[in-house]
């Protein structure tokens, strides 16, 4: 049973506030939701930038010689591919299957690594790594210590040149670097986001957050930034097809029928690596896809998937209203034989069958 | 946030406007602000007589779905057809073009049981 636990702060909980932004209570924090609304931050981080308070997300150091031997067993990506300043989205599997989290490899040099985690997995994810760390890796959970910015959109990176002297532009994506930015020491300038607008993720020390925030508000105050809040994060990852933990993954689904055979290499042994590629030969019985609505209607999480006869082919774990196609789109787990692109479906809202069809990711091409 | 003093209110976040024996029924300012941008108003109710409680109808703002319950029990005369092309006049006028449903009131002692101004505001803590 889940004990109760005091919601923490985020260290820039009173700008938020002072913004006007809606709080709520998510993994664990009290976190902005929206501040002007969720279709006009959304489209402003697709048109222009936008600036989300992302510090609820955890971060381990894994440091000493054993750091790449515990990370190469705990996650399904091959980190022996990253370089110094390199990036890599990559899984946790557990044993029985399915994901623990999804995660960040960030390669600071050949012995010294970062996680970053999804926030309401920090308890799980830490116990998990540590009780797979035969391998005397030094260990370390910063994630009360280090706030998160993520600037993304457009402009992002136009608007951020003034703030450093790394050249934001010639960063690919995927890349970090330890530079100074905005005045702070040591930030983390990372070519990463959750939105596929383009832009940057920022990491700073909880006590530089707030220079931080005002820096890049001032810096980006002629290029229309704005704050956004994780409503329109959610939305502006779904017309990407990004994988959220807890609805599109988690503990029961394996990477393979969620698309994330791209992250799950067999060059490699990690946790239940053999069962993984067994099931990456044989093939899985059913596979995530994205879906359009056809008639009118919006998918939501936990809505069923039906074929023309209503025989429940599946189940929709990512909805929305797409703000930028104007368009209901959602994401689910189909039975194999059916998840072909331009295959009609229906999702069952309510008491109706509404018509929807299956297409490629990404839902917004930009 | 501003809750009409004339009108009466639902702990579901209707409110309810009385002219002879028709009620015009819509949602709460404190609900369109809760929901966030709405995209769909769906109803289909027209000309069914529907008891107090019962659903209505449906709106759908872009990460919620929220159903809509009779404030009284009658039948539903008219829907507010406007809201088809643009339901977000229930975000910026949610107690005028935002109106949703005009019902034939079937008891008006059901409308005794509805929350005055003052009520309703106590009721989200306003």
């Amino acid at each position: 049973m889940e004990t109760a636990t005091t919601l923490k702060d985020v260290a820039l909980l009173e700008k938020h506030k002072a913004l006007g932004a809606k709080i709520v209570p998510f993994a664990g924090y009290n976190m902005p939701l929206q501040y002007t609304g969720l279709t006009d931050e959304h489209l402003n981080v697709r048109n222009a930038v936008g600036v989300f308070d992302v510090s609820h997300m955890g971060e381990f150091m894994v440091k000493g010689k054993g750091a790449l031997d515990l990370i190469q067993k705990v996650t399904s990506n091959d980190a022996s591919k990253l370089f110094d300043g390199k990036v890599q989205y990559s899984c946790l599997p557990n044993d029985k299957g399915g994901i623990v989290d999804d995660l960040l490899v960030y390669k600071i040099n050949d012995e010294e690594y970062m996680l970053v985690v999804n926030a309401s997995n920090i308890e799980k994810d830490w116990n998990w790594i540590n009780g797979l760390n035969t391998f005397d890796a030094q260990l370390e959970n910063i994630s009360d210590d280090i706030s998160l910015l993520a600037i993304q959109g457009p402009k992002a990176v136009e608007a951020m040149q003034s703030l450093t002297s790394v050249d934001l532009k010639a960063m690919e994506y995927y890349t970090f670097k330890i530079d100074t930015f905005a005045g702070i020491e040591n930030a983390i300038i990372s070519a990463t986001g959750y939105t596929g607008a383009g832009g940057f993720e920022i990491y700073v020390k909880n006590k530089d957050a707030e220079k931080l925030w005002d820096a890049v508000f001032e810096a980006g105050k002629d290029f229309g930034i704005k704050p956004a809040g994780l409503a329109c994060r959610d939305t502006l990852r779904t017309e990407m097809g990004f994988c959220l933990y807890g609805n599109d993954i988690d503990d029961t689904t394996s990477p393979i029928e969620a698309g994330l055979g791209w992250i799950t290499k067999f060059t490699k042994d990690f946790t239940n690596s053999e069962n993984l590629k067994k099931q990456k030969e044989e093939g899985t019985t059913r596979k995530l896809v994205g879906f359009e609505m056809i008639e009118k209607g919006i998918p939501r999480h936990g809505y069923e998937l039906v074929d023309a006869s209503g025989n429940n082919i599946g189940v929709v774990t990512s909805g929305t209203m797409s703000p930028s196609l104007n368009l209901g789109i959602g994401m689910g787990y189909v039975k194999k034989d059916l998840a072909k692109v331009d295959n009609e479906i229906f999702v069952k809202i309510r008491d109706k069958q509404v018509k929807a069809k299956i297409v490629k990711f990404p839902f917004y091409k930009g | 946030m501003n809750f009409p003093s004339e009108l009466k209110y639902t702990k579901d976040h209707e409110w309810v406007k009385v002219e002879g024996d028709v009620a015009t029924i819509g949602v709460t300012d404190f609900a369109q602000g809760e929901l966030g941008d709405i995209v769909y108003v769906e109803i289909e109710t027209v000309g069914d007589t529907l008891n107090k409680e019962e659903v209505f109808g449906s709106v759908e703002a872009v990460k919620t779905v929220s159903d809509l319950f009779m404030p009284i029990g009658g039948e539903v005369l008219k829907v507010n057809s406007a809201l088809d092309s643009s339901p977000e006049v229930v975000n910026s006028d949610p107690y005028g073009e935002g109106w949703m449903v005009k019902v034939k009131i079937a008891n008006a002692s059901e409308l005794d049981e509805l929350m005055s101004a003052d009520d309703y505001k106590a009721h989200i803590g306003q």
